[in-house]
């Protein structure tokens, strides 16, 4: 329980468990009653650390919710999460606060940079939060890697979609953090630049070691993943180990046809 | 129909934001309505007391003002002599009549000298008790003075004194110091309006206030059964002849009417000025309310607009949304009128003025002053923003870009602002160049067009201004790094909301400037041209007896003496200022810069000003000829010029050279030079020697300074009660600037809580940037308020030797202190807004 204190020195790898995150029978229900609607149903997942995992489900299973709550961004109804070996569930806003700064990595689907900063700024937005001085050699090489550094003086208005999910990409891998979490990180993307902040994910992940968990309904997307987890209604019904588009999207069609039948 | 609907859709939506606008519109028509509800109660109230108490025609002396009394040059009020009452009296339609007198020129005190006059600035009258105040008045307990030794007081006072049958009442006037005891008091039947009033019998009154017998104030007369008031004047003016002003009750209750409003505009200018401060700061918050609205709803403008809207309908849409906006402010404000209507009554009462009581008025005018105001101002305030919405494409609707502030150039309004900053320099500038009254206009007209040049300007300045701020926002890390670019983020709006802030701090940091500078050369003025150690003068500014110079004169320890006698004459068919002095000791009590000639007073050898001389083209040397008020003629000398100053100028005569044409001396002050020097032993011999009398007041250079600082921080602090209305409409504006940054911003602020900043690190970005929008505004208002109060000192310099700029470093600390507060305050909601955001929500919000 030491490591809810120690900063991770190393994007991800190190002498720590494998498991990066998980969820014990996790809960989570909106309003009450006959209005009650259950949005993840007694969730039971493992995060492998230093690896790349996609959640996949229809809309409406859950599979935002399920990231939402692993990343501390939001409550469950019951059930425990753990970060490493801390757990987040009942964390009171100021210490989860300091949890995402630190060890938390994130890049939504819109809105990942503010329009005063410019790029430079963005990437050690998370940090100067924190008061900390960025690693500078770590942080010439996140910007190389996602091939930024031509731009860092830039506003987000002066770069395209595909660059301002890449400073985006390099503001989350810029404070190590333990896990980086993406929301539909290609949502808005055309399939061009889709692939670019994707294949830098992936690399990010090979090379820098980095755990990434990705919320997304693109089937290749998801490809580009260790490991695909299927959600739908609530709970995990499905995974797949080193999938290919055609693989995810042929099981993404079996669970319609199952999910119109039921 | 659908753009009424849709309006008033739009309306209901954006509840809260409307409310605050509604607030500033709000306080204007509400300040509005309460002065006219107070003023319109208070006049029909008065209107029926003096309906009650004026006789049915009433005969004065032709300089009596018509209101009542009035003090003529000789200290006393103008009189009719007694023939007039058996004039009267003869006249047919006449019932009966009766000799009255009346007279506010003095001081009444009691027993150990304190005086018994009104606190809240009502008159104190003295008179004879006649039928006609019988009418009015009850005697509850004692009786009617009868002979030199009896008075009667009304009762309020009585009561607010705790004044007994037998106790001494001493009445002070011109005429010398006459006391009596209490044999009556008197209560009023209908509304007391305020004053303080005693009687004494008639034969008494004319010695104490006239110093003769035979002779009235005026001259009450009740009409027979079947004679008009209107006959009636007009058979007595017939008989009496056009020597005396004769007036129906009627008149005399419209002119007793006219006192009474001149005694209660002060009052109303003042809520008139808070009325136009209000409205003037909520024109801005309404421009930037719609302004900001019309903004946020870009793509549903754009959605009606493809749909088939035209122009003129989206315009109109927006203009019915400022119509339910007026309606709803004129229509609280209204009542809210009423209340401060009310309120001031009751806020009179407990400053012991004795306010009538009766109904609230509220008339006709005052509803419809209080729409008129209050929608014609909102509506005119959001023709531009409607305007502008009317421009939005349809286009606008397919955007899928967040439809952010325009970003159009600021070049065209950037040259504008210039230009009428320019001009506005320039002018100001060149009005301090002129001579006094000369520049006013140029002045105000100058101050204008900077005030508009400077707004408009606002978006270019904030950026530089708030750069400037950036180390200290340092301090506080990254939410001061992002208040501080927020703040610039969308500089039309950040000037709008400071603007409002500015205007209000311009108008307060000139007027503390002036104020300051102003009470400071005054000073000096009296420093330097005063050499005497004391000045005694009447403490209610009325004029003193001789017989204080005569006592002066021979008491102990007194070096120097001589009265300033008033003597008003008149050369070439002009008034001119005469003063009657010692010329043996002038030259000792006063200190003027003499340009020519010598200070030399005696004979008919006398000194003038610099100024006067100038009109009439006199020189040392120079021989002309003066009509006396007695129509006495007297040919004098000039025998030296000094430099007068606002305190001191016109002719200076020889007391035993004047004394000839002045059968009835009065005296303005005494000045006074003791052996020792001023010190509290000298002072008191000197009151002592007056008899201890409350009424006269004995100054030393220091009582005198600070007897101007009162008066200088009573009008100060009305002033700040501006400020206390301006600020309160700018806090809203902030409220309102804020709230709506935080609404476009909830994207980006659930990101910065997603990737870890705190709640509090959102509060304290949220109230940064108000603190720096405030004191941008500050800042901007304390500058131009500085060079607006040194551009008018120039002007006031002109005419005053000893004025200097003084800059009240204090004051101005403070008032930039109190924009930071009102940048705190204004936070505070927003600032709690923001920081409980769902994230989680604000980040999927699109």
């Amino acid at each position: 329980m030491t490591s809810a204190v120690t900063l991770p020195k190393h994007g991800g790898t190190g002498g720590r468990t494998a498991v990066a995150a998980r969820a014990r029978q996790v809960v989570k229900a909106y309003g009450s009653g006959e209005t009650r609607v259950v949005a993840l149903d007694h969730v039971d997942v493992d995060i492998a650390r230093g690896r790349f995992t996609a959640i996949m489900g229809p809309s409406g299973s859950g599979k935002s919710t399920l990231m939402h709550c692993l990343a501390g961004l939001d409550t469950v109804t019951s059930g425990q999460i753990y970060l490493d070996e801390t757990e987040i569930t009942g964390l009171k806003d100021k210490k989860l606060t300091r949890l995402r700064r630190d060890r938390i990595g994130f890049i939504f689907q819109a809105f990942n940079l503010l329009p005063t900063l410019n790029a430079l700024e963005n990437i050690t937005l998370p940090m100067d939060i924190a008061g900390r001085k960025p690693d500078r050699p770590w942080l010439e090489r996140v910007v190389e890697t996602v091939g930024l550094a031509e731009r860092l003086k830039h506003r987000p208005t002066q770069l395209s979609g595909g660059q301002q999910q890449r400073v985006a990409v390099a503001r989350a891998l810029a404070a190590r953090p333990e896990i980086i979490f993406g929301d539909e990180p290609t949502g808005n993307l055309d399939s061009r630049a889709g692939a670019e902040v994707l294949g830098f994910l992936r690399r990010s992940v090979d090379d820098l070691g980095q755990t990434i968990v990705m919320v997304t309904h693109d089937p290749v997307a998801a490809s580009y993943a260790d490991r695909v987890l299927y959600l739908a209604d609530g709970r995990i019904v499905d995974e797949m180990h080193q999938p290919t588009a055609e693989q995810v999207l042929d099981r993404m069609k079996d669970f319609d046809a199952r999910g119109r039948t039921s | 129909m659908t753009v009424l609907k849709t309006s008033l859709r739009n309306f209901l939506a954006h509840k809260g934001r409307m409310a605050l606008s509604a607030v500033a519109v709000l306080l204007s028509v509400a300040f509005v309505c309460g002065t006219l509800v107070f003023t319109d109660t208070m006049s029909t109230t008065f209107d029926k007391l003096f309906a009650a108490t004026a006789s049915d025609v009433t005969v004065s002396a032709k300089d009596a003002s018509d209101g009542g009394e009035t003090t003529s040059d000789n200290g006393k009020p103008p009189v009719v002599p007694a023939s007039v009452l058996a004039d009267v009296r003869d006249v047919e339609g006449v019932e009966s009549a009766e000799g009255a007198l009346h007279s506010t020129s003095l001081t009444v005190v009691d027993g150990d000298k304190e005086s018994l006059s009104p606190t809240s600035g009502g008159p104190t009258i003295v008179g004879n008790w006649t039928a006609n105040d019988a009418r009015t008045m009850e005697i509850t307990s004692g009786a009617a003075p009868e002979g030199p030794e009896q008075i009667m007081v009304d009762a309020d006072t009585a009561d607010k004194h705790g004044l007994e049958l037998g106790d001494e009442i001493g009445v002070i006037s011109v005429v010398g110091t006459h006391t009596a005891k209490i044999s009556g008091i008197a209560d009023w039947s209908v509304t007391n309006p305020g004053a303080a009033l005693f009687f004494l019998d008639t034969k008494t009154a004319q010695q104490v206030l006239i110093g003769e017998s035979g002779v009235f104030t005026n001259v009450n007369a009740t009409a027979a059964d079947g004679v008009s008031d209107a006959q009636l004047k007009k058979d007595v003016t017939a008989a009496l002849g056009g020597d005396y002003k004769v007036l129906t009750a009627q008149e005399s209750a419209e002119a007793g009417q006219k006192d009474v409003e001149g005694f209660m505009s002060v009052m109303k200018y003042a809520m008139l000025g808070f009325a136009g401060i209000a409205f003037l700061v909520g024109i801005f918050l309404i421009i930037n309310t719609f302004s900001m609205l019309v903004a946020q709803r870009t793509r549903e403008i754009g959605l009606m607009r493809a749909i088939g809207s035209s122009r003129k309908q989206v315009n109109r849409s927006v203009l019915i949304e400022a119509l339910l906006l007026g309606v709803v402010a004129a229509v609280v404000g209204l009542l809210t009128g009423v209340g401060i209507g009310a309120g001031l009554r009751a806020l009179m009462g407990t400053f012991e003025a004795t306010v009538p009581a009766g109904p609230l008025v509220v008339t006709p005018g005052t509803v419809a002053t209080a729409f008129a105001v209050g929608v014609l101002i909102t509506m005119l305030a959001a023709w531009l923003p409607g305007r502008r919405a009317a421009k939005i494409p349809p286009v606008a609707a397919m955007n899928s870009v967040h439809a952010g502030a325009t970003t159009k150039s600021l070049v065209l309004r950037n040259t504008l602002g210039a230009l009428f900053s320019g001009a506005g320099v320039a002018v100001v500038l060149a009005a301090t160049t002129m001579d006094g009254s000369d520049g006013q206009v140029p002045m105000a007209l100058g101050a204008v067009l900077l005030i508009i040049g400077v707004f408009i300007l606002t978006p270019l300045l904030s950026r530089p201004l708030i750069a400037a701020a950036a180390p200290v926002l340092r301090f506080f890390g990254t939410p001061g790094k992002l208040a501080r670019q927020n703040a610039v983020r969308n500089p039309r709006r950040t000037a709008a909301t400071a603007s409002a802030l500015m205007i209000g701090l311009t108008l307060i940091t000139g007027m503390t400037v002036v104020a300051g500078s102003l009470q400071n050369a005054i000073d000096k003025m009296a420093a330097s041209a005063i050499r005497a150690d004391y000045v005694v003068s009447m403490a209610n500014g009325n004029w003193l007896s001789p017989d204080v110079a005569r006592t002066l004169e021979r008491s102990d320890g007194v070096t120097a003496s001589s009265p300033l006698r008033n003597a008003p004459a008149r050369f070439d068919g002009q008034t001119v200022f005469l003063t009657g002095v010692d010329g043996s000791s002038i030259g000792e009590l006063t200190d003027f810069p003499v340009r020519d000639g010598a200070f030399e007073v005696a004979g008919t050898r006398i000194v003038v000003d610099h100024g006067t001389a100038g009109d009439h083209g006199w020189k040392v040397g120079s021989d002309f000829t003066l009509t006396h008020e007695n129509g006495g003629k007297q040919e004098l000398t000039v025998a030296g010029i000094y430099e007068g100053n606002e305190m001191f100028r016109g002719i200076m005569l020889d007391l035993a050279a004047l004394a000839p044409h002045q059968p009835d001396p009065i005296d303005m002050q005494v000045m006074v030079k003791t052996s020792g020097g001023a010190s509290d032993a000298a002072k008191d011999r000197l009151v002592e020697a007056l008899g201890t009398n409350p009424a006269i007041k004995v100054q030393d250079k220091k009582d005198i300074s600070n007897e101007l600082a009162s008066m200088f921080t009573l009008i100060l602090n009305m002033v700040y009660g501006l400020l206390a209305m301006a600020v309160l409409v700018a806090v809203l504006g902030v409220v309102n600037t804020l709230a709506m940054s935080v609404f476009e911003r909830s994207q980006e602020i659930g990101m910065l809580r997603a990737i870890g900043l705190d709640r509090g690190g959102v509060k304290r970005m949220v109230r940064l940037e108000s603190l720096v929008i405030s004191l941008f505004g500050g800042v901007l208002g304390i500058g131009l308020g500085v060079f607006f109060g040194w551009a008018a000192g120039e002007l006031v310099g002109s005419r005053m030797a000893t004025y200097e700029l003084v800059l009240p470093w204090g004051r101005m600390a403070v008032f930039l202190l109190l924009a930071g507060v009102v940048g705190v305050l204004a936070a505070l909601w927003p600032a709690r807004r923001a920081a409980r955001l769902n994230m989680l929500q604000a980040i999927k919000a699109e």
